[in-house]
């Protein structure tokens, strides 16, 4: 008792409580963290020095200190030890004590008072929006970012931006919710203990002092690719302080193959630019240029404007006829399902490929007659298709485009180099410039320099910048143990590690210091674009928490310790731009997200390759099984692991969620005797089980759980990165396979292994697949046909519906409803979509929409407005295939329909709510009224469509704080047992009525754009008012091959489609 | 098959299978009903079938409770499958909630005196039944606390229910079945309940049996208005024996669902549900005669009449399966066509196989006079039939709703350990009240067994 009594005395000195018992007594009164030490210093400041905020205090790193120790981080040890009946009645009285102080322990004291004098421009309740990009990889999204009273809520895309042009992707959309992740590091740690970023940057200090001695001999940098231009100078900066300190990249989901094939064309590293509007025939050799890589939001764009077929209805026919696309590739991209013509190929047999085409395309156009390439044999079977597709860029030359793929290595890159010279595209449909990366170098070359240097014991300290090489790093490297603690040894092999980064994950774990980084919606920065735009970063919100930007960790090494990065980018624009009015061109730069005009200027790069001198291609045995490496479409590398959205997003082609999957072609999958199972529960919208394989690889092995995939090339099996990781937060970790546990630098895109390094198991796994059923089971849901049938008849996606006419109407005295305001609805342009689900993220952004978790969704309970069916068409028997392709799942067209609510006249769901909680609008929308709803689910029974979404549980996160910052706070949170669906985004609508009605004028075309039409990359979404005839949608929907999902069901939807248009080639369409 | 076939109705046959045993009175009718209430002491069996029976319905309070506290989340059901266990059970309770009223009313007006001995327990099992499907579609909300807004009620925001929802028909046509069927067997009790405080020795039976009884003397003019009112009553609950299945049937044939979209709906539902309400009845009838002892009272032509019921309202069901099956292949409605070929190949194949082996074969079965008089196989062709009519609504509900119009939506349904823990959970209720019913109630009318008596005395003479 005794014992007690003196703990409680304890606890309650001066009304403060201290959890900090296991630190022992001993420690608090000598240690420099006691209060009352503090206090006493307090108290000898004389003068006008008051204390009159904590802010104050806090400036004092050591009162900082012992507001960290406040929280409870340390409690936890108390309980790591056996706790002994007393020491447990101890904790507990403490809790019970201190309970009632917690609610005003830690807070500081701060006074809320609302703005006396509003900001310029800021009404409270609306919004406002700011420029600012995302910088990734070889790129920079231009954003504009929506912010609600200083918190960003959304992301947009910046229709001033070359890559953007007001589209986004996946990533950018779901980047935000990276910003307020609660699994975030919150503050700056030394070996898992709260520090101090003062404490951080003395450390630094003296490290750098001490390096100085030997002018950095011992200091690593490593980063991803750097494109920020204020970053690399600051990374400069320190390689002139240090002279032999070296700065390694490491990228793993960025190919080396773009750069050194410039190399070995051109003889140095060049930028290519591809013009993809400008070209009629354009050959992918593996490229996903639509859906992923630098520029891919921008080059979508530009393609679907050629895919516009609007010129045959308005009998333009000045207007640039409709491309057409040839894809090679070894799996199914997004690319590669828009394409005309698709031809599955393994991924070594694409190099093989592109050799055979210089062989046909540059011996015509440059050297007549003589054979550059000797007898270069294509890959079986792709013969006459390669014949047809050199034929076709040979009658387009300079109007055509040849693009090679990320992951494809360098000789592809530099045959397409070739072929695009020879066939005179260069300056036309693509051009140079001289390289986005600050510094390029291959990456992996880089990694393994400082991972051999480590081993040599060359590397004192190792600055890790946002990578996370420990997770990403091919498995030889093994470079865990370049920075774990040597057991052996009993040393560290390297020093000082330092990691910046957002979360503690695999590398921080490993890393002495862990820095906090800060989001880049969280700090000032600038970043290249694809074509060299320099792109401003511009923080929407001060850090949430004591967060740090990398070249804050990098100037902390520097001799200008201070500097912040406003200032640093500041300083670095006026050093550039001497000349301006610096004020106004920071504004405008601001304004516009962009610095005007900083696009790099194309170059000339002459070709100094000879296509003989192509080292040989690396083949492989066709009986081999090869495996290639792919990020992710959903988690990327990794870095997306954490993210709900993106984990419960279905990826473009698989319809995968929350898991990768070892992806097999349907053939080898039987050879190999793998199978899916559909489950009970959920079935084909939702689980499948399915089958269990190890794979052993370069002396590693994975075990992974087998898809069979339709398209995909045979013989090959994909295994997407950024899954499996082991320390990623709450929602990425132990999520799927780690693909980098059996990569390796040998095999960084492909290896291959005969087929037994595939072992069944014989265990199943349960993956969360949203859309099993790839058939249309012959009815009219997606409506394709081919550019010549549309030309013979427009209208042939409506013949085949039957459409019920209104006169057979019960109510036929009646007059119909006229909609005489305006009358909203939405085409959807299916020629256009890629499928690329950008629409999907933003849609679930800016209504608030929850995520589920796996488990709910293998029960078919995900929950978002809008979802992308996939389609397989059954595939018209071809000439030229590849030998064997003869069952539809080998290479099937594939379509992709995006189905948000489709806001039916005559809806079926109204009729039979019985509440009234779905209702009509005057303007045609069908509206939820989540207050009314009782959850009967009727309405979702009698929806043909199923856009309906329910909330079966609770699926909102009510308690997690930072997720309140993050809601659209116009858009309804909703509770469990409500009913939900696309809203046409009626918030949008009535924000545009309200400043339609304040200038007494209709709201304009183009004055209302939906979250997912905003996003399309391609404009494939198109939302306005039916009832304007001048109006896009109007005028979309007057064309012939506009058609209505089930028309039949006469549901009268607003949301209709327009049929899907392919293009292909008369010599490969069968006779 | 028996050769011999006795015509329908003939003293001959009246003779050899009597609506009531031979050499009763009217004193040994009351004293052997009564005596079930009164003084027979409570079997073991009673208690060990009433303590299972109560137990079912704890663990129905627990799924219950549970599933107020999480969700519908528990259950099986997912988009697109909106309705599943809830759905289902709720119109099986329905349909065998309709055998009660049908033999009370129907039967009365039809002056069938068959129907007297079993009337008053298939009424109390009507009511059970009606409660248990009245907790289905309160449950099944997503959130239950908000379902009086399918009542009409007056709020204060003006805000009506919405009248062209099947499911405002279905509130109103359960609670006006559930309620007239209520009144009716209340008011068919009366007598009984005077003839117990008559015969009640403990003070607090007398009592309350007494209030139950609200002043019956059984003067001249209390029966005559007695009769009047049931009469009435009998009128009544008629038209709504055959209304409730078909506003139930509603729910389906208004929805566009392939598989719902029925016009032969309502008269197949009505069928179906009279075929399953006898399928009960007799389920329940055979034990209670056999632990009672009341062979005399139920006797063998009631279970033949009963079976005789259960065929022909299968033989409608059979129609309607036919009709449907021949209506989608004849529309050359492509969704209904798939639907056929769905319901024959699909991945719940199995469920609609054994419907058809539960409904329409096993039930020929009943053209044999012997079977039909055979108690045991009577038993499980009753239990064999409320399996059938399980599995229709199951078919009708689930798997139609597993695969409609768009093919990338299609899923799958299974029920989860919530959804059969509710389900046999109502079954325990209705045991539950059934074993309460039987023991402090009259399990059959005194009154009118007396009334039979007489009638059947004065044949003889």
């Amino acid at each position: 008792m005794d014992d007690m009594r003196e703990h409680e005395k304890h606890g309650h000195v001066g009304g403060e409580h201290v959890h900090d018992e296991a630190a022992g007594d001993t420690e608090l009164r000598e240690g420099p963290l006691d209060l009352a030490a503090v206090r006493a210093k307090l108290q000898s400041k004389t003068g006008k020095q008051y204390w009159r905020t904590l802010e104050e205090l806090v400036g004092d790193p050591q009162f900082e200190e012992l507001l960290h120790r406040e929280f409870p981080r340390q409690a936890p040890s108390e309980w790591d030890d056996a706790v002994d009946r007393r020491d447990f009645l101890k904790l507990m009285a403490a809790s019970l004590a201190f309970a009632g102080l917690s609610g005003c322990g830690r807070t500081p004291e701060q006074y809320v008072v609302p703005y006396v004098k509003q900001p310029d421009g800021m009404t409270l309740g609306k919004p406002q929006f700011y420029a600012t990009a995302m910088p990734f990889g070889a790129d920079a999204i231009g954003l504009l970012v929506e912010s609600h009273e200083g918190r960003p809520t959304k992301i947009e895309g910046n229709p001033d931006h070359p890559s953007s042009l007001g589209a986004t992707n996946v990533f950018a959309q779901a980047s935000i919710l990276n910003l307020y992740d609660p699994d975030r590091t919150q503050t700056v740690t030394k070996f898992g203990e709260i520090q101090t970023w003062s404490l951080f940057v003395e450390s630094a200090q003296a490290l750098a002092a001490e390096m100085k001695a030997d002018n950095g001999a011992g200091f690593r940098i490593l980063t991803g690719i750097v494109t920020s231009p204020t970053l690399a100078a600051q990374i400069q900066s320190l390689l002139t302080l240090f002279p032999k300190a070296k700065w390694h990249q490491w990228e793993p989901a960025v190919g080396d193959g773009a750069r050194d094939g410039a190399k070995l064309a051109f003889g140095s590293y060049v930028n290519t630019v591809y013009r993809v509007e400008k070209a009629e025939v354009i050959l992918s050799l593996d490229s996903d240029f639509l859906g992923s890589g630098p520029g891919h939001i921008r080059y979508a764009r530009e393609f679907s404007r050629r895919r516009n077929l609007d010129q045959f209805f308005e009998e333009d026919r000045s207007r640039p006829e409709m491309n057409r696309l040839y894809v090679v590739e070894p799996t199914p991209s997004v690319t590669g399902a828009t394409a005309d013509h698709r031809l599955p190929l393994r991924a070594s047999d694409v190099e093989l490929f592109a050799r055979a085409l210089a062989g046909k395309v540059i011996d015509v156009t440059v050297r007549p007659g003589q054979s550059a390439l000797a007898n270069p044999a294509p890959p079986a079977g792709s013969e006459k298709w390669l014949e047809a597709v050199a034929k076709d860029l040979l009658r387009h030359q300079g109007r055509c485009l040849v693009v090679a793929g990320e992951h494809q290595p360098a000789a592809v890159h530099a045959l397409a180099h070739a072929i695009n010279a020879a066939l005179g595209n260069v300056g036309k449909t693509l051009y140079y410039t001289e390289p986005v990366e600050a510094h390029p170098e291959n990456n992996l070359e880089s990694l393994r320099e400082l991972c051999s240097d480590i081993y040599d014991g060359k590397v004192e300290t190792l600055l890790i910048l946002g990578v996370n090489p420990v997770y990403t790093a091919p498995h030889d490297f093994d470079f865990a143990s370049k920075i774990k603690f040597d057991e052996k040894k009993n040393r560290k092999p390297v020093k000082n590690t330092i990691y910046v980064g957002s979360h503690f994950d695999e590398t921080a774990e490993l890393c002495d210091w862990h820095v906090a980084e800060s989001h880049y919606l969280e700090t000032w920065g600038d970043a290249r674009a694809f074509d060299g735009t320099l792109s401003v970063i511009q923080p929407l919100i001060a850090p949430l928490y004591h967060t740090h930007s990398a070249r804050e960790v990098l100037a902390a090494f520097s001799d200008k310790p201070g500097l912040s990065d406003y200032d640093a980018l500041r300083d670095r624009l006026k050093a550039v731009n001497p000349s301006v009015d610096f004020d106004k061109f920071w504004r405008k730069t601001l304004n516009d997200g962009l610095v005007a005009g900083s696009a790099f200027a194309p170059i000339s790069a002459t070709l100094k390759f000879s296509a003989a001198s192509l080292p040989a291609a690396k083949t492989t045995s066709p009986t081999d099984i090869e495996f290639i490496f792919r990020p992710d479409p959903c988690v990327y590398d990794g870095r997306f692991a954490n993210n709900g959205w993106l984990q419960e997003l279905p990826k473009p082609v698989t319809k995968l969620t929350w898991d990768n999957a070892a992806l097999i072609s349907p053939k080898t999958a039987e050879k190999l005797e793998l199978a899916h199972n559909i489950a009970w529960r959920g079935g084909e919208h939702g689980k499948v089980y399915s089958n269990v394989i190890d794979i052993a690889l370069s002396n590693s092995k994975v075990t992974a759980a087998a898809w069979s995939l339709p398209g995909q090339a045979d013989g090959v099996v994909v295994l997407p990165l950024g899954y499996g990781r082991k320390k990623a937060g709450y929602t990425g970790t132990n999520k799927g396979f780690n693909a980098y546990a059996v990569r390796t630098s040998g095999a960084l895109w492909m290896a291959s292994a005969p087929s037994s390094a595939i072992k069944k198991t014989g265990e199943d796994y349960p993956l969360a697949c949203t859309q099993y059923h790839f058939n249309m089971e012959g009815r009219q849901i997606l409506a394709t046909g081919t550019l010549a049938e549309y030309h013979k008849n427009p209208n042939f996606a409506n013949e085949l519906a039957q459409l019920p006419p209104k006169e057979l109407s019960l109510y036929k005295g009646e007059a119909e409803y006229p909609y005489d305001r305006d009358k909203w609805a939405m085409t959807i342009d299916l020629n256009k979509c890629n499928g690329c689900n950008a629409c999907v993220v933003a849609c679930q952004a800016e209504n608030n929409i929850p995520v589920v978790g796996k488990d709910q969704v293998m029960r078919g309970r995900e929950m978002h407005w809008i979802r992308i069916d996939r389609y397989y068409e059954k595939l018209k028997p071809t000439v030229g295939d590849a030998s064997g392709y003869d069952d539809s799942l080998d290479n099937p067209p594939t379509y992709f329909q995006p189905v948000p609510c489709q806001q039916c006249e005559n809806a079926p769901c109204e009729l039979v709510c019985p509440v009234g909680a779905t209702v009509h609008s005057a303007e045609g929308l069908n509206d939820m009224t989540y207050n009314r709803c009782i959850g009967t689910r009727y309405c979702s029974n009698n929806c043909p469509y199923k856009v309906r979404r329910f909330n079966f549980l609770r699926f909102q996160d009510w308690e997690t704080p930072q997720l309140k910052l993050l809601r659209n706070p116009e858009v309804t949170v909703r509770s469990r047992g409500v009913m939900e669906k696309c809203t046409y985004c009626v918030q949008r609508i009535n924000n545009a009525r309200i400043e339609s009605e304040k200038a007494n004028a209709p709201i304009p075309d183009g004055a209302i754009v939906t979250a997912c039409e905003q996003a399309c990359p391609t404009q494939a979404i198109v939302f306005g008012n039916a009832n304007d005839k001048n109006s896009r949608v109007a005028k979309l929907k007057a064309q012939q091959r506009n058609y209505s999902l089930l028309g039949e069901l006469n549901a009268r939807p607003r949301t209709t489609y327009l049929a899907a248009v392919r293009n292909p080639n008369p010599e490969l369409e069968s006779a | 098959m028996s050769d011999w076939n006795p015509p329908v109705d003939s003293p001959e046959i009246r003779r050899l299978t009597p609506v009531i045993g031979p050499g009763h009175t009217f004193g040994s009718v009351t004293d052997k009903i009564s005596s079930i209430v009164l003084t027979r002491p409570t079997s073991l069996g009673w208690y060990i079938g009433f303590l299972i029976a109560f137990s079912l319905m704890g663990m129905m309070t627990i799924a219950i409770g549970w599933l107020i506290i999480k969700g519908v989340g528990i259950w099986g059901i997912n988009i697109p499958i909106g309705w599943g266990f809830a759905i289902v059970n709720f119109v099986w309770w329905i349909g065998i909630g309709h055998a009660g009223t049908l033999i009370s009313a129907i039967l009365f007006l039809l002056n069938q005196k068959w129907r007297t001995s079993i009337n008053r327990f298939a009424e109390a099992m009507t009511l059970f039944a009606v409660a248990c499907a009245g907790i289905f579609p309160l449950i099944h909300t997503g959130r239950p606390w908000m379902a009086f807004y399918m009542f009409p009620y007056p709020s204060t925001m003006g805000l009506w229910p919405q009248f062209r929802s099947p499911l405002i028909w279905d509130v109103f046509a359960v609670s006006t079945y559930g309620t007239v069927s209520l009144v009716f067997w209340f008011v068919g009790l009366i007598p009984d309940l005077a003839t117990l405080r008559d015969r009640a020795v403990k003070k607090p039976l007398k009592i309350i049996y007494g209030m139950l009884s609200m002043g019956w003397r059984g003067s001249a003019r209390h029966w005559h208005r007695y009769q009047s009112a049931y009469l009435l009553l009998a009128g009544l609950a008629t038209p709504l024996v055959l209304s409730v299945h078909t506003v139930v049937s509603f729910d389906f044939a208004i929805a566009i669902v392939p598989g719902w979209h029925t016009t032969i709906f309502p008269p197949y539902f009505v069928a179906g549900a009279i075929y399953s309400g006898f399928a009960m009845v007799l389920t329940i009838a055979i034990p209670l005669r056999k632990a009672y002892g009341l062979e005399d009272f139920i006797t063998m032509r009631h279970l033949d009449n009963m079976a005789k019921v259960m065929l022909a309202t299968g033989l409608i069901v059979a129609y309607g399966y036919f009709f449907e099956f021949f209506l989608s292949l004849y529309s050359g409605n492509k969704f209904d066509v798939f639907l056929v070929q769905q319901r024959l190949h699909g991945p719940y194949a199995p469920f609609y196989y054994a419907l058809i082996l539960c409904n329409i074969l096993t039930p020929q079965l009943l053209w044999s006079y012997k079977l039909r008089h055979n108690v045991a196989v009577l038993f499980i062709m009753s239990i064999v039939v409320n399996v059938g009519m399980w599995l229709e609504r199951f078919v009708i509900v689930v798997i139609s709703l597993t695969r409609d119009f768009v093919p990338s939506a299609w899923g799958r349904y299974s029920p989860t350990v919530w959804d059969w823990a509710t389900f046999i959970g109502t079954i325990g209720m209705f045991v539950t009240l059934l074993f309460l019913f039987v023991r402090v109630l009259p399990a059959i009318s005194i009154a009118e067994m007396r009334e039979l008596v007489a009638d059947t005395s004065e044949e003889k003479k």
